[in-house]
């Protein structure tokens, strides 16, 4: 049985239900939400307007979020759709049918062009696909009546290894533990030497001992589903097809660290996921292995929450992920302390990725070098690959780690590569020199994005979507990361229109080098990746766009006229410069 | 505690001690060593944003307000890479808001301008981002002028620990990013501030004035016209600077300041 049956409303979930019935969360609404869930309004407003999926004006019946991602999203789409249908973006239409609008990745990028309908993801669109949507929102057909196939979301598992190709019986890592002791299960994943597979890559066993020792009145398990790094989508395909490992993962953390509770914090993206993580946690009730007296082991009794996110990317960040747990907007915690000691309510908290706690529930039912016998000397086990971009077969490929570039390349069939960005936007730009590096630890460490870009891509654009998305994401808790992303973006605007000067390539640089050494948090250290990299390996295509390559003021006159040209109502070739 | 007992951190080559519990600005204050800070204040919890406060230590970057002092940091805080690196942090709150000094009743009573001085800047170097933000003089006796507001958080500090309240808080993301009011309406004159509030008082900024007392204390007079910046005990001089600095009480009765009736 679920041990918190009626839990009052949590303020992501209560914002959600209100944004869906309403179409918009109004001032009248952020009180009368305060007051139900006895929360002061600021707090209210400020979640409201930190989420990107909760909006303070109304949106259409039909409201459409394009993901502006380079490898699932497509905005000529959506600018094709908002011609169809006679709406600005992000400007509801006035008879409040439609709304269409951007928001970062969704993580359908082995699906092909993709967007959120009413919150639903929507995949492999196209010219045809948007001439079908005109008239059915025209038409106001519901989108439950729509063609199911433009929902469907496949696994796309290209390539199965230690974690996916192997059989799971539920229960089995919990009958370990309570069969053999907590020790030894703790001692199997150190001697496993698991790490992180969100991307930092922290020693598993070494944060589940900090958290056990840790006093504390309550411990807490959080599951990290915030799957928000653009290209990686390989926890949607976890949670889709392996749910139960990573609840069993969850339970045995529990087990071993003396947690009671444990949470998991799903991306709002993957709120289509919900009712079957909820069935598969009512099936582990059902099996006593969720619950109280887990397995008939008195004491052993632990149970699992989930919390829905709306639209924020960092709230990946473990700490963020907190505070949005906590009700609050995803702002990163002052470290130390870390979770590990205070982290929810301020207890002991493990955080781990959902590879991790999946990867940890095989391996305490495993041999000892089931898991540590593969890999590279610093990077044991195997690795999910999210693949997309230009390339045959997106989709999930899991090699052991120390795998090659080029290798990865070969199997997905991408030809004619002219770079591939490894680690999301956060991650780094290789260049086809780079290509026999490995995926590990020690040389390419990802989270699992891997988006593949050959040479009809423009790589500036590319980055500059990149410094979009960064300066979009940017909680704005510190200055470096929340104005430094914007000057950034602004300065790639700048090249990419052809405006920029060698002088805005050496304040690119310097701006990069303050956001990335002075922000509060890792979204602001890896936001300037990109450019960085991008000037060093790609320095050509950064020269070719230069309108003076010797240095020149940075006033870039086009761009301060925009204002003029809008009161004007003017966007012809005359009004531009 | 005996002398032997006594943990040192250095600081630019100086033994600097410190206590358990301590952060390295703690330390340096009670040393009387400045380390540039806006968001910090003596007092109110410690909360890391404002980023002018990044020391190096041991080589890692991090801010001095909320690193705990431990031995065996060695700690760059005056050197000209640093003061390069916070010049362009300032630049920085300078262009995203819109901060108009001379016509700013704040200006020579201000912490961002002073600061500004103090690091040598002498114009905003980045683009201007020009933001369109509220002004709420709803208050009978407040006014918030969101230009020049820099997201310290010290009012919303100041509120919640000191004057027991919950005034203020920052909603939105990124750039969008604002101070707002917790008041039914939204507006301050709805909230339950009051002109004797630390959080009224606080704001390091011109971007919470107290209405109908503008200007009274001429340019030149000013905190900052008398005060270095870098004097570690300001903090009481600029909380008290109405009387600090006029010589009667006059200035009380006067009427119609910048946002006056």
């Amino acid at each position: 049985m679920n041990m918190n049956p009626n839990p009052s409303p949590h303020l992501l979930h209560a914002l959600h239900e209100h944004q869906q019935k309403y179409r918009f969360v109004s001032n009248q609404a952020i009180n009368d939400i305060a007051s139900q869930l006895n929360l002061p309004r600021a707090q209210v407003e400020a979640v409201t307007e930190f989420y990107s999926f909760f909006h303070r004006t109304p949106r259409g019946r039909f409201d459409l979020l394009f993901s502006n991602c380079t490898s699932c999203g497509d905005l000529e789409l959506m600018q094709l759709l908002c011609k169809r249908l006679n709406v600005e973006t992000d400007q509801t239409r006035a008879d409040g049918l439609v709304s269409i609008g951007q928001t970062s990745c969704i993580g359908m990028c082995d699906h092909g062009a993709s967007a959120l309908i009413n919150g639903r993801p929507m995949t492999g669109m196209d010219e045809h696909r948007i001439e079908a949507m005109v008239e059915l929102i025209e038409a106001e057909v519901a989108v439950d009546e729509w063609p199911s196939e433009w929902f469907e979301i496949k696994d796309n598992v290209r390539c199965a290894g230690l974690l996916l190709s192997e059989p799971f019986e539920s229960g089995s890592a919990l009958k370990m533990v309570t069969a053999e002791g907590v020790e030894p299960a703790l001692e199997k994943i150190k001697f496993s030497e698991l790490r992180g597979r969100g991307g930092a890559g922290f020693n598993t066993a070494q944060k589940w001992k900090f958290c056990q020792e840790a006093v504390g009145d309550a411990h807490y398990v959080v599951c990290n589903a915030d799957e928000g790094e653009p290209g990686t989508f390989k926890d949607r395909v976890l949670l889709a097809s392996h749910a139960d490992e990573v609840f069993e993962g969850m339970t045995l953390c529990g087990r071993v660290i003396g947690a009671k509770r444990g949470y998991l914090y799903l991306r709002g993206e993957y709120r289509y996921l919900l009712p079957h993580l909820e069935q598969v946690l009512e099936d582990r009730r059902g099996s006593g292995l969720l619950g109280e007296a887990i397995l008939g082991t008195s004491g052993f009794d632990f149970d699992i929450d989930i919390v829905v996110g709306a639209g924020a990317y960092i709230c990946g960040e473990e700490s963020a992920l907190i505070e949005s747990m906590e009700q609050k907007p995803g702002h990163p915690r002052i470290r130390p302390p870390f979770p590990v000691t205070h982290g929810y309510l301020g207890q002991p908290t493990v955080l781990n990725n959902v590879e991790t706690l999946a990867a940890a529930a095989l391996i305490v039912t495993h041999d000892e070098h089931w898991f540590r016998g593969v890999g590279t000397m610093q990077s044991h086990g195997s690795k999910l690959l999210s693949i997309s971009g230009d390339c045959a077969r997106p989709g999930i490929y899991e090699y052991p780690f120390g795998v090659s570039i080029r290798q990865l390349l070969d199997e997905c069939g991408a030809q004619d590569v002219q770079a591939v960005q490894i680690g999301g936007p956060a991650g780094r730009l290789v260049h086809p020199s780079d290509f026999d590096h490995q995926i590990a630890f020690e040389d390419v460490a990802t989270g699992g994005s891997f988006m593949i870009y050959d040479h009809s891509r423009d790589l500036l654009e590319v980055i500059h979507n990149f410094c979009n998305f960064f300066a979009h994401e940017s909680c704005g808790f510190c200055t470096p990361c929340r104005v430094g992303t914007t000057l950034l973006k602004n300065g790639m605007d700048k090249v990419c229109s052809g405006h920029a000067t060698a002088h805005d390539l050496d304040e690119m640089k310097r701006t990069a080098a303050i956001v990335n050494r002075r922000s509060h948090c890792g979204l602001g250290v890896t936001a300037p990746n990109a450019i960085v990299e991008g000037l060093k390996c790609f320095p050509e295509l950064f020269e070719a766009k230069l309108l003076h390559k010797e240095m020149e003021p940075e006033f870039n006159l086009d761009a301060s006229l925009a204002e003029a040209r809008m009161l004007s109502n003017r966007d012809d070739a005359e009004a531009h410069l | 505690m005996s002398e032997s007992d006594m943990k040192n951190i250095k600081i630019d080559g100086v033994e600097v001690p410190f206590e358990e519990g301590q952060t390295i600005m703690d330390a340096a204050l009670a040393a009387n060593i400045y380390i540039p800070h806006l968001c910090h204040k003596p007092g109110l919890s410690p909360h890391g944003s404002c980023k002018l406060c990044t020391v190096d230590v041991n080589g890692r970057s991090v801010s001095s307000c909320t690193m705990p002092a431990s031995e065996g940091q060695v700690v760059e805080n005056d050197t000209p890479a640093l003061k390069e690196v916070r010049k362009s942090i300032t630049q920085m709150l300078f262009v995203e808001g819109n901060h108009l000094c001379p016509s700013c009743e704040k200006t020579g009573d201000c912490t961002l301008q002073a600061v500004a001085y103090h690091l040598d800047m002498l114009d905003g170097h980045y683009p201007q981002f020009y933001p369109r933000r509220e002004i709420d003089a709803s208050h009978p006796s407040l006014v918030i002028d969101r230009d020049r507001c820099i997201m310290c958080e010290l009012c919303v500090r100041a509120s919640r620990e000191v004057d027991g309240k919950d005034v203020f808080a920052i909603s939105g993301r990124g750039t969008s990013c604002h101070l707002i009011v917790n008041s039914p309406t939204g507006k301050l004159g709805d909230s339950d501030i009051e002109v004797d509030d630390l959080a009224a008082h606080i704001c390091p900024v011109g971007a919470i004035l107290i209405k109908d007392h503008g200007y009274e204390v001429p340019i030149g007079r000013r905190t900052f016209d008398l005060h270095s910046v870098a004097e570690t005990d300001l903090g009481e001089i600029k909380l008290s600077k109405t009387k600090h600095h006029d010589e009667s009480d006059e200035a009380d009765n006067k009427e119609g300041g910048v946002y006056g009736a």
